[in-house]
């Protein structure tokens, strides 16, 4: 494995994506900072799924549940008056991360379809207790007043230095994603996921285990929930419809299921193609169904790996990512 | 509360279990048997209720649009399966579940471009628009009394068809044990076109049945796909049985939370809290049943591989 090149490789499309607002006047694509932002955190959200769906084989359809904490939770405080960064997205990610343990704990008992269906009962359950809160704009959703502040002197309200906050801040999530799954936790994780009767009998505690990779993943998606609230400036219960969770996972398959990328790649793929056919037609929910249904017959394990057989250099970094039988 | 009052809603539960039921047993019995899992079961209860709209504005008849809405929904099912269900039996579930997202997605677009994004209207039979005196003080609508008799003649059907029919035994088989059942020379692969075109056939009952009093809309697959996982989940994965028994809990729950719940709320809480909590456990009374029992009962109340 050539790590050198790799990280060449990472350090140039970080630089590039940090170049990205200063080009994108020149070309005429202001439009866009808002586009590539947006695709970033998604990423970041599709990540982290990735990380107990590919690596851990939790088959969760409520992830938008865990991203609708974090922007309610932004949401709570603004309405409250807190606007300070370093107040909002580390307690975003704590009560996301919260919720996730509590509901792990429940989920984690099942298997199976039986865990698919109990996630997304709790994602429901969190969505129609966002519609009923009237304070916060019930179904209506909450317009926030300003931009979160970070530093004295840095306008975030400036669409440029809000990208590049998030794009750090996402930048930092995946490395940090990425050792975690390279080590030993990682490790045991990937082993229960392809057998968890063995993992047990070497005396693992798988439940605590997956628990803590649930939570993980839950505070992660909180983060990019909190992201997605500040940059955008409006909250609805809309994302965290269980569509909303249902794309995430498609994301992440399209990707690549416990491949490092999957995630990242898969929200770029998807978002790219919706931005794109929504320009060009009404209809665009069809190519797109059609594009899932031809991913799911004829590259099951996602789009990273159609790479990967092309370039055989590409680190191992997991075991062939087995989509478990759910 | 008057008894009456419970009466009505108990009856409404009722209704709404029974069509859940007609959507859960296609889906629990594919599921069991082939174990796929359909997510486009939605989408084939929309294409009766919209085909059932369309038929019935044409022609007139509320019959005919019923038989029209179950024979092209059974067609549509027909060149779903060859084209695409028989390629996803040996996948995983995370590749069924991304492909037959993916027709839900094709099946609302291709609705769109038919009918149009808003909601189509789907005319109540003539005959049946009013209301009948049940007992004293209770008029209740004529319609939806044909549903419950519609629903619950179509369960006892299928109850006797899986329960008592040497089809039926073998479509038990296949649920609960498939390479037991194919040793003992029952072809699985031929029985479940056949189930897979009832639970279709079943679907667009339920559709079209539904028509004249939901809101015929894109989207109206999906609302009502994730109540009828809720009850095979409830029920256990391949138990006709327990699809029966969880539709209806889950119809008289729902109705508990939509109608009773909200009463004791303006009852006892000040009206505002009242107002604000209400809805909330309208929506929530369902997935909390299941969590409950899901919590004592891991694989579901009745579960056919357990």
């Amino acid at each position: 494995m050539k790590s050198s090149s790799r990280y060449i490789g990472l350090g140039l499309l970080f630089v590039l994506l940090a170049a990205f607002p200063l080009v994108a006047p020149l070309l005429g694509l202001d439009f866009y900072i808002g586009f590539v932002r947006r695709v970033l955190v998604v990423a970041l959200a599709a990540a982290s799924l990735n990380f107990i769906l590919g690596f851990g084989g939790m088959v969760a359809l409520g992830h938008a549940g865990f991203i609708g904490m974090g922007a309610y939770t932004v949401v709570a405080l603004s309405d409250a008056g807190v606007m300070s960064a370093w107040v909002m997205w580390p307690l975003a990610a704590v009560v996301a991360g919260a919720v996730a343990a509590l509901i792990g704990t429940v989920a984690l008992r099942t298997r199976g379809v039986y865990f698919i269906m109990t996630t997304l009962a709790f994602a429901q359950m969190l969505y129609f207790v966002v519609v009923s809160l009237r304070r916060y704009g019930g179904d209506d959703g909450y317009t926030l007043m300003s931009r979160p502040t970070l530093l004295p002197g840095l306008d975030l309200g400036n669409e440029s230095n809000f990208y590049w906050v998030v794009l750090v801040i996402v930048a930092l999530a995946l490395w940090w994603l990425q050792r975690a799954t390279r080590s030993r936790f990682g490790h045991a994780l990937m082993g229960i996921r392809d057998n968890e009767t063995r993992m047990r009998a070497l005396g693992y505690p798988v439940f605590r285990l997956q628990l803590v990779a649930f939570t993980i993943a839950g505070a992660i998606a909180g983060l990019a929930g909190a992201l997605l609230a500040g940059g955008n400036g409006f909250v609805s219960p809309a994302t965290m419809h269980w569509t909303q969770s249902a794309t995430l996972l498609v994301m992440v398959v399209i990707g690549g299921l416990g491949r490092s990328w999957g995630g990242p790649v898969g929200a770029i793929v998807w978002l790219l193609l919706e931005e794109f056919l929504k320009q060009h037609t009404e209809h665009w929910h069809m190519p797109l169904g059609l594009l899932l249904i031809a991913v799911a017959l004829w590259a099951p394990k996602g789009l990273a790996a159609l790479y990967k057989r092309r370039l055989p250099l590409t680190p191992a970094l997991s075991p062939e990512g087995r989509g478990s039988k759910a | 509360m008057s008894g009456i009052l419970v009466l009505e809603q108990l009856l409404n539960g009722l209704g709404y279990g029974l069509m859940l039921f007609l959507l859960a047993a296609g889906l629990t019995l594919v599921f069991g048997i082939m174990d796929v899992l359909n997510l486009a079961h939605g989408s084939l209860f929309m294409s009766g209720a919209y085909v059932a709209a369309e038929a019935h504005t044409r022609t007139g008849s509320f019959t005919a649009a019923i038989v029209i809405a179950v024979a092209v929904t059974v067609v549509v099912a027909l060149l779903l399966e060859v084209l695409l269900m028989r390629r996803l039996y040996t996948r995983d579930h995370l590749a069924q579940v991304l492909a037959t997202f993916g027709v839900i997605l094709v099946a609302d677009d291709i609705v769109k471009m038919a009918w149009g994004p808003s909601p189509v209207m789907a005319p109540t039979p003539a005959a049946l628009s009013g209301p009948i005196e049940l007992v004293d003080g209770l008029p209740y609508p004529a319609y939806r009394l044909v549903i419950l008799a519609g629903g619950l003649l179509v369960a006892l059907a299928l109850y006797l068809l899986v329960n008592h029919t040497r089809i039926g035994m073998r479509v038990r088989a296949g649920a609960s044990d498939r390479p037991m059942a194919e040793l003992m020379g029952v072809r699985v692969g031929r029985i479940f076109n056949g189930v897979f075109l009832l639970g279709a056939a079943l679907a667009a009952l339920a559709g079209a049945l539904m028509g004249p009093i939901v809101a015929v809309q894109v989207g109206m697959g999906e609302a009502i796909l994730i109540p009828a996982l809720v009850v095979l989940v409830i029920g256990g994965i391949g138990s006709v049985r327990g699809a029966f028994v969880a539709a209806l809990l889950v119809g008289v729950v729902d109705t508990i939370g939509r109608a009773f719940v909200p009463m004791l709320l303006r009852a006892t809480l000040p009206p505002a809290t009242a107002a604000d909590l209400g809805p909330l456990f309208a929506e929530v009374a369902m997935y909390a049943l299941m969590v409950v029992v899901l919590i004592f009962r891991p694989s579901g109340l009745f579960s056919a591989r357990s």
